[in-house]
């Protein structure tokens, strides 16, 4: 079987092909956004993102308001007053940065503000460590953040543009977090296609806040104190907003596609050799490097693996990945997160793909594993030794609901 | 099988403790006689906040399985016995904004009891509570409203004497014996209280209330919006710019259309048009922006948005220009300033009757000298009435003399 090897972005007449890192990719997007607000406070791996918006600034590239909070907590509160007043915000954080800044983070949703964020992804304290770990991101998946996960820094670019474009439609206006795993992205610097203003202005128009406009000339109060008689009212009102992004989303890559002419048809998730695939792997984030080298590195050995890398987690793709999840004869869900005491011990995203294909029609064997937890490498071995597990489970037609953490010393 | 449901509708801070005593005592007087039961309240009307009205149940029942069958739910739907230890609460009751205006009675089932602490007469009281489409008892002990503040609490012993009352009730429920028991065991409970409770236990006076009796108002009620018609943001409109008065004279701010305030008073200020120096103090103090500038340049205290605070009569610079008076005494929620204009000698005449009335003008909550709560204790545990005397709460009192 021919080994296959990434498409590279393409390249268009105008476009101009930088080597630049996920962060600084971010930071080219959201010039090109034009951008009105950023509020910065340092915490490693997302820093590197406000440094290359202070970098745009200061070059005379983004004309942008940037404001240097005195925490998290208050970094969010700014870009969320100023979202209420029409303006385009970003804002991101890291770990316990992200963590710090968790009660603006839960109010944000309800007042349909439509941040965006970028967690760079990182091992929560303690202890205290620099690596990544999804846990941080995950925190919000309950409360009506739409979460998303890239893998290189074209996606980083690109997803940047596609956040505004989602966040900033009137039928969603929800906050968006990008998560970039820490280092491994933040920190590496990859050619990436910039594409022109003129293209961005095609496929995103003004944020407009219309009838929610914090304006004198519009007389609104934000927020007033409520009691049970409207509280299910309001999650009611945001649970629709989340059902509509899914529209919205799919609406977004199809338009991004028509003006840019790149991005996947499918805007979920990224199928790599899935086909023909009897073991399917699935993982979000750049961790889908060490697992397509090791599928090639099997494949040639005749071993029909494939990958499933997610991108968006909320909303969750249910019906799409479990119609490309069923087919498979064994499957195997690898979190770079933890979820102590959750079912079976298993990461969120097991757990979440295991609830998914509970109606479908065809269940394949789950197995479940925990690796590469606070930055640890990902190795070959890891990926080989998870999918002759699951082989293993394919075998015996039945799940080993064990999960196996991959990695560890032991 | 049966069982006893009871609200205590009370006065959100001042009254909290008292409100949680009494549902407190109704069940542990059940338990002399083997009955299960539970004291709550439900925090709808929160946060609390000064005079806004709030409740605390009470169910006692045979069995357990009873009592829950009645707990399944937020809270009762009706109740055998309305308790309200503030009579201004006759008018009604509206905590919240979209509430509307509920009546006194309004979970009262047929037949059942409201019972009230009050110096008014029966007539007068039902010149206030609202028709109701069933026959009532209203049940009267003869007592001021008892009021207190967060952290204190005034031992007038009206916990004990609504006890002994609901032995009168009740008696299937609360025995006398019960209830004397339970106040004595109970960390507040004393011998003298139960002297008390006996006392109220006697001197409860009961009168049937016909469906043909009572105020017979329409109480307004807002219809809440659905989800998909409510603003999405949890954002609503801010409430408009206000108008001129009159010929482009004076300023009516606009109000939440949501919320009347009507029922939130104990007390309203009784303002003297001619004496009024135009300060704007009361204007700009004000908490709930109540006055209405009017086109002379006095101001005027909006009733439907007036909480009774009293903090209009604490800054006016002017001896006697505002008064408090309690709610009690008025039958409507008219203009004075529009009153002042028809007919000025008639105002001054209806004004000099309310702020010369000692019994109205004496505060309802907080005290207006040292040492005067142990003198109206020492009154009011055997006559039921107090000593009237008025002055500036605190250690100024000895400067001001009504």
């Amino acid at each position: 079987m021919a080994v296959v090897t990434p498409a590279a972005p393409t390249a268009h007449e105008d476009d101009k092909e930088l080597l630049i890192s996920g962060s600084e990719a971010v930071a080219e997007a959201l010039t090109l956004a034009d951008l009105d607000v950023v509020t910065a406070y340092p915490i490693r791996p997302y820093d590197t993102v406000m440094q290359a918006i202070a970098k745009k600034i200061s070059g005379g590239q983004l004309v942008a308001e940037y404001i240097v909070a005195e925490g998290e907590h208050s970094q969010f509160e700014i870009v969320k007053h100023a979202s209420t007043v029409g303006a385009r915000v970003f804002c991101g954080s890291s770990g316990v940065g992200w963590m710090y800044a968790m009660e603006c983070l839960v109010v944000t949703p309800p007042l349909r503000v439509p941040m965006v964020a970028l967690v760079g992804n990182r091992a929560l304290d303690d202890p205290g460590a620099f690596g990544v770990e999804h846990n941080d991101a995950l925190v919000v998946r309950d409360v009506g953040w739409l979460l998303c996960w890239i893998d290189t820094s074209q996606e980083a670019l690109d997803t940047t543009l596609i956040a505004y474009r989602v966040a900033e439609d009137r039928r969603v206006f929800l906050p968006l977090a990008i998560s970039a795993d820490g280092a491994f992205l933040t920190h590496s610097q990859a050619l990436t296609m910039v594409p022109p203003k003129s293209k961005v202005d095609q496929f995103l128009p003004r944020y407009n806040r219309g009838d929610l406009l914090l304006h004198p000339d519009n007389p609104i109060t934000v927020a007033p104190q409520a009691n049970e008689d409207w509280v299910i009212e309001i999650r009611r009102q945001n649970n629709e907003a989340m059902a509509r992004a899914v529209g919205v989303i799919e609406e977004a890559y199809a338009d991004f596609r028509r003006v840019f002419g790149r991005g996947p048809e499918n805007p979920w998730f990224e199928e790599y050799m899935t086909d023909d695939a009897e073991v399917i792997l699935v993982g979000m984030g750049t961790i889908s490097l060490p697992i397509k080298v090791a599928i090639r590195e099997m494949r040639a050995k005749g071993r029909k693996v494939g990958l499933v890398r997610l991108r968006w987690f909320r909303p969750f793709p249910t019906e799409k990945l479990v119609a490309a999840l069923s087919k498979a004869s064994a499957l195997g869900i690898i979190d770079r997160d933890y979820s102590f005491g959750s079912p079976f011990g298993s990461g969120v995203v097991a757990n979440e793909i295991r609830a998914a294909l509970y109606n479908a029609d065809r269940r394949p064997p789950l197995m479940s594993f925990i690796c590469g937890l606070g930055g640890r490498e990902v190795t070959l071995e890891d990926v080989y030794k998870a999918t002759e597990l699951c082989y293993a489970a394919a075998k015996a037609g039945k799940s080993d609901p064990k999960t196996h953490w991959l990695g560890v010393r032991e | 099988m049966a069982a006893l449901i009871c609200e205590v509708v009370y006065r959100g801070i001042f009254q909290k403790n008292l409100a949680a005593r009494i549902t407190r005592g109704i069940v542990l007087s059940a338990r002399k006689s083997g009955r299960w039961g539970i004291a709550f309240g439900r925090y709808g009307d929160s946060p609390q906040r000064n005079g806004i009205p709030a409740k605390d149940f009470a169910i006692v029942a045979d069995t357990k399985e009873e009592l829950e069958q009645n707990m399944a739910r937020y809270e009762p739907k009706h109740v055998d016995v309305t308790i309200a230890v503030d009579d201004t609460l006759s008018k009604g009751v509206e905590s919240w904004a979209w509430y509307g205006l509920q009546p006194i009675n309004r979970l009262t089932v047929p037949n059942g009891t409201l019972l009230m602490t009050s110096l008014q007469s029966f007539d007068s009281l039902l010149k206030d509570i609202h028709k109701k489409d069933a026959p009532y008892k209203l049940a009267l002990l003869r007592a001021k409203a008892s009021f207190s503040g967060l952290w204190v609490y005034r031992e007038d012993h009206t916990e004990v004497r609504i006890l002994g009352a609901l032995a009168r009730i009740a008696p299937a429920f609360l025995t006398l014996d019960g209830v004397c028991a339970a106040i004595r065991e109970i960390e507040w409970g004393s011998d003298l209280k139960v002297e008390s409770a006996k006392k109220a236990h006697e001197r409860l006076e009961t009168r049937e209330v016909r469906m043909s009796e009572g105020n017979a108002e329409i109480p307004y009620s807002f219809e809440m919006p659905k989800w998909w018609e409510m603003r999405e943001g949890v954002t609503i409109p801010a409430i408009p710019v206000g108008k001129p008065k009159e010929s482009g004279k004076g300023y009516v701010p606009e109000r939440n259309p949501y919320f009347k305030k009507f029922t939130t008073r104990t007390m309203r200020p009784v303002i003297d048009f001619d004496t009024c120096v135009k300060c704007t103090l009361c204007w700009i103090q004000c908490p709930d922006s109540c006055f209405d500038v009017m086109p002379d340049g006095t101001y005027d205290a909006n009733m439907e948005a007036c909480c009774g605070c009293g903090v209009c009569e604490a800054v006016c610079p002017v001896e006697n220009c505002i008064t408090m008076v309690n709610e009690s005494v008025f039958d409507d929620n008219a203009s004075q300033w529009e009153m002042w204009r028809k007919d000025k000698g008639a105002y001054k005449t209806w004004m000099t009757s309310k702020i010369g009335d000692k019994n109205a003008t004496v505060r309802s909550h907080g005290f207006r000298f040292r040492g005067q709560y142990e003198k109206e204790l020492e009154t009011n545990l055997d006559a039921g009435g107090v000593e009237i005397t008025a002055c500036i709460p605190g250690e100024n009192s000895q400067h001001k003399t009504v």
